[in-house]
């Protein structure tokens, strides 16, 4: 997640950097000099980014193509073969269905939930820090603990979930949760919803502090009711961080792995299995390195077209500042 | 400021950098193995084993440090890994062509890998002694008639269970067929009792009844001739996935099956350990990991063989297991194999005195004392034929499909018939 942040910074920067004063022809050799300096400094920075991002992305594009055990030459061409198989595998189908029902849900439910607890939580309220702290607080847990300790919490029979279904009466899910192909992905959403809700209340309050009191009391005196103020005020001055918060949420879902590994290692059966995992069960326990690599490709480039896309048509404004600045002090 | 070019100081400040970096990096590849002999009869050694737990974790270095001093002249640099951590660390290391001088292996498919890769020494002509290790204890280092590693531990699964439970369910004796299982299940079931605890989440303990059916139902051979002929649709391997359907339409295993690891909190183990399931079908190691995970059974735990079938060919004295063992890289040093020979020839009594390993050296089981222990190690002794995990013995993409197939039919997902489509399927891809 916070790469995502940085190109958004990045695009700023390289947004900013060509506002420079045009340079009179005279000083051309100063300006190429410049340059050079600039690329000179930016030289570590390249290096690091050639090594470990594009070329690791490079190879697995390349050992995609080949039928490839991790061991040996890698001397067997199949082309698109391991992306054909990819997508008559249903099991790679299956992962596509759960990272979107997983993005569906958390932009229907977890989003607008955490929105509702972070307007609540800008009221005067007596001990708000207090919530703000506790419900943040799940996020700054690792995902491997959070998992340990919600499969402890699902453990059949003996788990806190099973008394407390219980207890409200729910018999039908005791014994279930993460070991039934059915509730296993809800009870997965729930775990994410919990981990991931205060880092996304935490955007929102922070952007309902940047909106101006004095929008709010203008539109009030207007005759502006709760509701009014917070649709046609609060929500569209908003929308930067919505829009944000969207984004870190769909990438999220894409590459989610560790919190699934550990708590159903993608089972029971691939019913919760996500792309992540399906390559590294193909690359580390198949030893199918290249059938892999083209699941990594595939990753890759659903991520990168959204991004892309994304950032385009949604951020585009955000990136440029207009609404910002409209709301701005 | 910036318009100047950098200064020749700057400039040799970072070309200093550059090299750091790259003597770094080419320290970092190097440092896996070690340098082998050096003109002064100094021997380095890189050795990577996975006693990470105990016994190993205290016996291990007690092992190699008594050999150092023994043999002053040579350095082990010893890196322990838990056990998935040590795979996902070999897989790196062996894509880069890089295998450390002595590694862990179970042998099988994935040692088999690595020796077509030509990354494995072949100690067949240098390993005199193992004809003072059984027979079962090689078989997994051994393809055709070569050895390429060193065991030290074997060991066989079967079924352990709880002798107080099975008798509250009116049960005398323990089954010797399928059918009798298959009824003392019905019993255990009317008396309340859950009859069997499994992993449904990890996979591999799944594997254990189906694999078990197979060399039951078509035998060992057929087993073997599958391997090669990459065609696991036979009557056998259909026969044994309707025979473990049977088992699991009985509904025998615990609540959550599907979700529970092995040796977590509230799995397999666990539940054993506890008394919560009357048995389980697993390993040597089983009730070590009750005992951890759970409760000690003490005398209420039993171990009986794997059940015959019914008109199978295979006999109860088959048996399906494998164990732990060290290959060594293509050109270690030779006196990693002296390390190795003093490992397991010199220090068997130890390791069998520890309670975590099974005898590999002939003989050697007479030493045994505690009697389930006993039990594992003589079935093994009169074993006819011996069966590697076939998640082990089968390349790792025929492995895994077969532990992942099983699941599912285990979850009824996939009908007999499918299982060893899809197991056919991965044979002729992989």
């Amino acid at each position: 997640m916070p790469s995502s942040v940085s190109t958004l910074t990045e695009e700023r920067t390289q947004d900013a950097l060509p506002v420079a004063p045009p340079a009179p022809a005279r000083s051309l050799l100063r300006g190429l000099r410049s340059w050079a300096s600039v690329a000179w400094f930016l030289v570590p920075a390249l290096v690091l980014f050639l090594v470990f991002v594009l070329a690791p992305i490079a190879v697995a594009v390349y050992t995609g193509f080949f039928k490839w055990s991790g061991t040996g030459p890698m001397d067997d061409f199949v082309g698109i073969e391991n992306y054909t198989k990819l997508f008559d595998d249903q099991v790679f189908l299956g992962d596509l269905g759960h990272g979107l029902y997983l993005i569906t849900l958390s932009i229907t439910v977890q989003l607008p939930f955490a929105l509702f607890t972070a307007v609540l939580l800008n009221q005067r309220l007596r001990g708000r820090a207090v919530y703000r702290m506790l419900f943040f607080a799940p996020y700054i847990l690792s995902e491997v603990v959070t998992a340990v300790l919600f499969t402890m919490i699902f453990l059949p029979g003996a788990g806190m979930a099973d008394h407390l279904a219980g207890a409200l009466g729910l018999e039908g899910l005791r014994g279930k949760w993460l070991s039934d192909p059915s509730t296993v992905m809800p009870t997965l959403f729930v775990v994410m919803t919990w981990k991931y809700f205060g880092f996304h209340m935490m955007l929102f309050l922070a952007g309902l502090q940047s909106i101006p009191g004095e929008l709010l009391e203008a539109a009030s005196i207007d005759g502006a009711g709760v509701w009014q103020r917070f649709r046609h005020v609060t929500l569209p001055l908003l929308g930067p961080t919505i829009r944000i918060s969207v984004f870190l949420s769909v990438i999220g879902a894409i590459q989610l792995f560790d919190l699934v590994w550990v708590m159903t290692a993608g089972g029971p059966n691939h019913s919760s299995e996500t792309m992540a995992i399906s390559m590294f069960q193909f690359g580390f326990k198949r030893y199918q390195v290249g059938y892999a690599s083209a699941i990594s490709v595939v990753l890759f480039m659903i991520s990168l077209v959204f991004s892309l896309f994304y950032q385009r048509y949604a951020l585009r404004r955000d990136l440029s500042g207009a609404v910002t600045s409209g709301g701005g002090r | 400021m910036a318009s100047t070019p950098p200064s020749r100081r700057s400039f040799l400040a970072l070309s200093g950098l550059t090299a750091l970096s790259l003597s770094l990096t080419a320290a970092c590849g190097s440092g896996d193995s070690g340098q082998g002999p050096a003109a002064d009869g100094e021997v380095t050694f890189a050795w990577w084993n996975i006693a990470t737990t105990e016994p190993g974790k205290s016996l291990f270095p007690q092992i190699s440090s008594a050999f150092t001093a023994a043999h002053p002249n040579i350095t082990i640099k010893t890196t322990s890994l838990e056990n998935e951590a040590f795979k996902s660390k070999l897989t790196a290391t062996t894509s880069s062509g890089k295998l450390p001088d002595v590694f862990q292996t179970w042998g099988g498919g994935v040692l088999r890998q690595q020796v077509d890769a030509g990354l494995v020494e072949d100690l067949t002509d240098a390993f005199g002694w193992s004809s003072d290790l059984t027979p079962v204890s090689l078989q997994a280092y051994q393809f055709e008639g070569r050895t390429y590693g060193v065991p030290y531990d074997v060991g066989m699964v079967g079924f352990w269970y709880n002798k107080k439970l099975f008798a509250e369910a009116g049960i005398t004796a323990p089954p010797a067929t399928w059918a009798e299982l298959l009824e003392d299940v019905k019993k255990l079931k009317a008396a309340g009792v859950t009859p069997i605890a499994l992993a449904g989440k990890e996979k591999w303990p799944g594997h254990y009844y189906w694999a078990y059916l197979a060399m039951r139902v078509a035998g060992l051979p057929a087993l073997q001739q599958a391997a090669t002929t990459k065609d696991f649709t036979g009557a056998g391997f259909v026969q044994a996935g309707t025979h473990l359907k049977e088992l699991v339409d009985l509904q025998p295993f615990q609540t959550g099956f599907l979700g529970a690891g092995y040796a977590t909190p509230g799995g397999q183990a666990a539940t054993m350990g506890n008394g919560k399931a009357a048995m389980e079908l697993m390993g040597q190691w089983g009730p070590s990991v009750q005992k951890d995970a759970g409760a000690d059974l003490g005398a209420d735990l039993g171990f009986f063989p794997f059940p015959t079938v019914d008109g199978g060919v295979g006999r109860a004295t088959d048996v399906f297991g494998g164990g732990g063992g060290f290959a060594l890289r293509k050109g270690a040093p030779k006196e990693a194999l002296e390390f190795l020979k003093f490992f397991v020839l010199e220090n068997e009594s130890k390791l069998l005195a520890s309670n975590g390993y099974l005898p590999v050296v002939k003989g050697a089981e007479s030493q045994l004392t505690d009697a389930n222990r006993k039990a594992v190690a003589d079935s093994l002794v009169k074993a006819t034929g011996f069966q590697l995990y076939l998640d082990q013995a089968y390349p790792p993409a025929v492995g895994q499909e077969i532990n992942d197939s099983v699941a599912d039919l285990i979850a009824g997902k996939k009908t007999p018939e499918q299982v060893t489509k899809s197991i056919t399927e991965a044979a002729k891809g992989a």
